[in-house]
């Protein structure tokens, strides 16, 4: 497959493009990464995804794909090698589809504003509400991997794929506000895969290091902060 | 097939809830249709969605599937044996389908909400902010005969129902939607000759009633 072929707008601590990073590892598809700069969008950028213009956006050809959950079903579709992202049964199917769209519009915004609120009232409420998510999808993990590794089997899938993507930033959270979120002694199954996701080898290549990101943080919080005076 | 048994947990007026009524009626499946009253919703339905406690609910020989976009999808994946197919075969055309249904739930649903919930200056820009997206759309289909090309398919089953809303939000928001979006119109015309997809929309009469009924229960004047 020509690297020329397949190109990936992105940046590399989006945990929406680390989505679509998995989705192409795992099926060991070779792709051009082009880094963005989200506070100077490229021309490419706004022409391929002139809707949103935002990252992730694919490439094939002169075809672009944007939307990190549609990316990674399209990567699903269009490859065949190596073992399908997303269950084969159609109930089990349903099943993820509904836990992706979970994560992603009610789980995935509230690590990023617990670790970028100033006030302490903020903070408890969302909190807890991080806490029951992570409960709910305890369940969930229990219901979807029949007893297996991941929420996809015995491979890596399309919802440890989506959950996954977040395991970097929520431990940036966790140092941020000096709480532990994805406790082992409460959420004891869900932190079991976790350990498990971030120790893969495909996925050791994508996620980035909690430093790397706390350091980005540290500069977006002073960018913030000498912008408000 | 003569052993599944299907259940759809609906509210007539739901956009959601039509989808996959149409999706149901193009594939011939036979289904018990149960309104359900989300000022006191079953226990069935709080059982059976206890996530987000929303319709439609399919409920697949007791399993249920839940979120209007994913039903869908699971019909058409289990009943594949049954034409049309829905979803577009291709990989590509498969995502733009994805895409602009995603576009629709995360863009559409909010814009008419905001025209019979606002006034004044914030009704004008849900207005604005509605015939944008919808003209969008219009420039998505362009001179084709339905979203999905030939034939009806996943994107046109997922902005068809709105047009059961469009009388309501025209009268709130006083304006036309054809004077903005002529080829929409017509093609939404053409999607209601099909029977799955008539006998799936509410009546926009009824609709319009729902909403003057929702306007006084939240104080909206």
């Amino acid at each position: 497959m020509a690297t020329s072929n397949l190109k990936l707008l992105g940046m590399w601590a989006c945990p929406y493009v680390n989505r679509a990073q998995f989705a192409l590892k795992i099926k060991s598809i070779e792709y051009e990464f082009i880094e963005e700069n989200p506070y100077n969008r490229s021309d490419i950028l706004v022409t391929s995804n002139p809707f949103y213009k935002k990252i992730p956006v694919l490439i094939h050809g002169d075809k672009p794909i944007c939307e990190s959950l549609i990316i990674v079903q399209y990567v699903d579709d269009n490859w065949a090698t190596g073992p399908s992202t997303l269950p084969s049964d159609a109930y089990d199917r349903a099943l993820a589809r509904f836990w992706a769209a979970y994560i992603s519009d009610k789980w995935y915004p509230s690590p990023k504003l617990l670790r970028e609120a100033q006030v302490e009232d903020e903070k408890t409420p969302l909190t807890e509400k991080i806490s029951a998510g992570l409960l709910l999808l305890e369940e969930a993990f229990v219901k979807c991997s029949k007893g297996k590794p991941y929420f996809g089997g015995d491979n890596i899938g399309y919802l440890d794929i989506v959950l996954g993507s977040s395991l970097a930033w929520l431990k940036v959270t966790e140092i941020v506000v000096g709480i532990k979120l994805l406790d082992q002694d409460k959420i004891p199954t869900l932190s079991g895969w976790a350990d498990r996701f971030c120790s893969d080898e495909d996925v050791k290549d994508v996620l980035p290091e909690t430093e790397k990101l706390l350091e980005l943080h540290e500069k977006i919080q002073a960018f913030v902060r000498d912008g408000s005076k | 097939m003569g052993d599944e048994v299907v259940v759809l947990l609906d509210s007539y007026c739901s956009m959601f809830g039509m989808r996959v009524r149409i999706a149901l009626a193009e594939k011939g499946i036979e289904y018990e249709y149960r309104e359900e009253n989300l000022g006191n919703k079953s226990s069935l339905l709080l059982e059976m969605n206890p996530v987000h406690k929303k319709i439609p609910v399919l409920i697949h020989n007791g399993k249920p599937i839940c979120e209007s976009l994913i039903i869908v999808q699971y019909i058409d994946e289990v009943w594949k044996d049954k034409s049309p197919i829905l979803l577009p075969s291709d990989p590509y055309k498969r995502a733009q389908a994805r895409f602009w249904a995603d576009f629709v739930d995360k863009k559409l649903y909010d814009a008419g909400r905001g025209l019979w919930t606002k006034k004044g200056e914030e009704q004008e820009a849900a207005k604005k902010d509605f015939i944008e997206t919808l003209k969008l759309l219009e420039g998505e289909l362009g001179d084709k005969s339905y979203f999905g090309g030939d034939s009806f398919g996943f994107l046109d089953l997922a902005l068809i129902t709105f047009y059961s809303w469009f009388h309501a939000y025209e009268t709130c928001g006083n304006f036309s939607i054809e004077d903005h979006c002529p080829k929409l119109i017509a093609w939404a015309k053409r999607c209601m000759q099909k029977e799955s997809v008539s006998k799936s929309l509410a009546d926009p009469n009824k609709v319009y009633d729902f909403v003057l009924f929702l306007k006084k229960k939240y104080n909206v004047e």
